[in-house]
């Protein structure tokens, strides 16, 4: 599994990689996930349907991440702009 | 005659000057701003090679996860439509609606079956981590935040926009002329689809 981060001037950038069936691998990305998510961040997994539609679904908690997700992406909280 | 054409030019030049002088003098202050900056060693200098590099990436990544479609969509017209799938507005009584995700506008809803335009959502993803001295994500980026964010979570996203009413940022013919040419690209598209078809039949 891999953590992605978008980051400006950067495109994404890989943040953490590891297996989470492995426990000392799980306990790091648990810790990142919680990490990205106290910078402000929001989580994504990309996924595809049983139709074979790409999706997207959004995760607030490691728990909540499938163990064969391939990706997390982690994105800016949303803001409203142009006031 | 010639007196007369000369006072109007200083005329014309004078309220020229007013109208300029409070634009030209925010450049100048900016511009002393970025240099204290980054002779402080608090931004880095804008590098177009980085930027390019980083839209390259993102562009990857958005391809990776939109659908085919979607991706050729952007690719040829430069945006991308969802298809709204809560019912935001009790007016609209289950008709569908559709979302225009442009990058770093605001969202435009619409319903596609009229070509009516509903709302403008507002809204930005700033990385306050400033890597470069910029909030702002590459094009691609912004536009992959959306669709994830729509497709995840519409009510989310759109409670967290500043909704307006069509025509505050983008102009509203240009919108009109974007949602023109994305039934135009559709039906090539699709025409392009049943041609290859027939030829492999």
């Amino acid at each position: 599994m891999k953590f992605l981060r978008m980051r400006p001037g950067y495109g994404e950038q890989l943040i953490a990689e590891g297996d989470p069936n492995l426990l000392e691998d799980e306990q790091r990305l648990v810790d990142e996930f919680r990490k990205q998510l106290e910078l402000g961040m929001w989580a994504a997994i990309p996924v595809q349907t049983d139709s074979g539609r790409r999706e997207a679904e959004m995760v607030r908690d490691f728990k909540d991440v499938p163990r064969d997700a391939g990706r997390v992406i982690f994105f800016p909280r949303a803001a409203g702009g142009a006031a | 005659m010639e007196v007369a054409l000369a006072a109007s030019a200083i005329v014309a030049v004078a309220l020229l000057w007013e109208v300029m002088a409070p634009h030209l003098q925010r450049r100048s202050e900016a511009r002393k701003a970025r240099k204290q900056a980054l002779a402080a060693g608090q931004i880095a200098p804008y590098d177009p090679g980085r930027e390019r590099r980083a839209e390259a990436r993102a562009k990857e990544l958005l391809k990776s996860c939109v659908n085919e479609e979607e991706w050729e969509m952007y690719r040829d017209l430069g945006l991308i439509r969802v298809w709204g799938a809560e019912n935001l507005d009790a007016e609209l009584r289950g008709v569908p609606y559709a979302y225009l995700i442009y990058p770093h506008k605001p969202i435009v809803a619409y319903l596609p079956q009229t070509g009516r335009l509903l709302n403008e959502y507002c809204v930005e993803f700033p990385d306050e981590s400033r890597p470069y001295g910029s909030t702002r994500l590459p094009d691609s980026d912004d536009v992959l935040a959306k669709w994830m964010a729509l497709k995840g979570d519409e009510r989310r996203l759109i409670s967290s926009a500043n909704m307006h009413l069509p025509g505050r940022q983008i102009d509203l013919k240009q919108i009109q002329r974007d949602i023109w040419r994305l039934g135009r690209w559709e039906r090539e598209r699709l025409e392009r689809n049943r041609r290859t078809q027939s030829g492999a039949a």
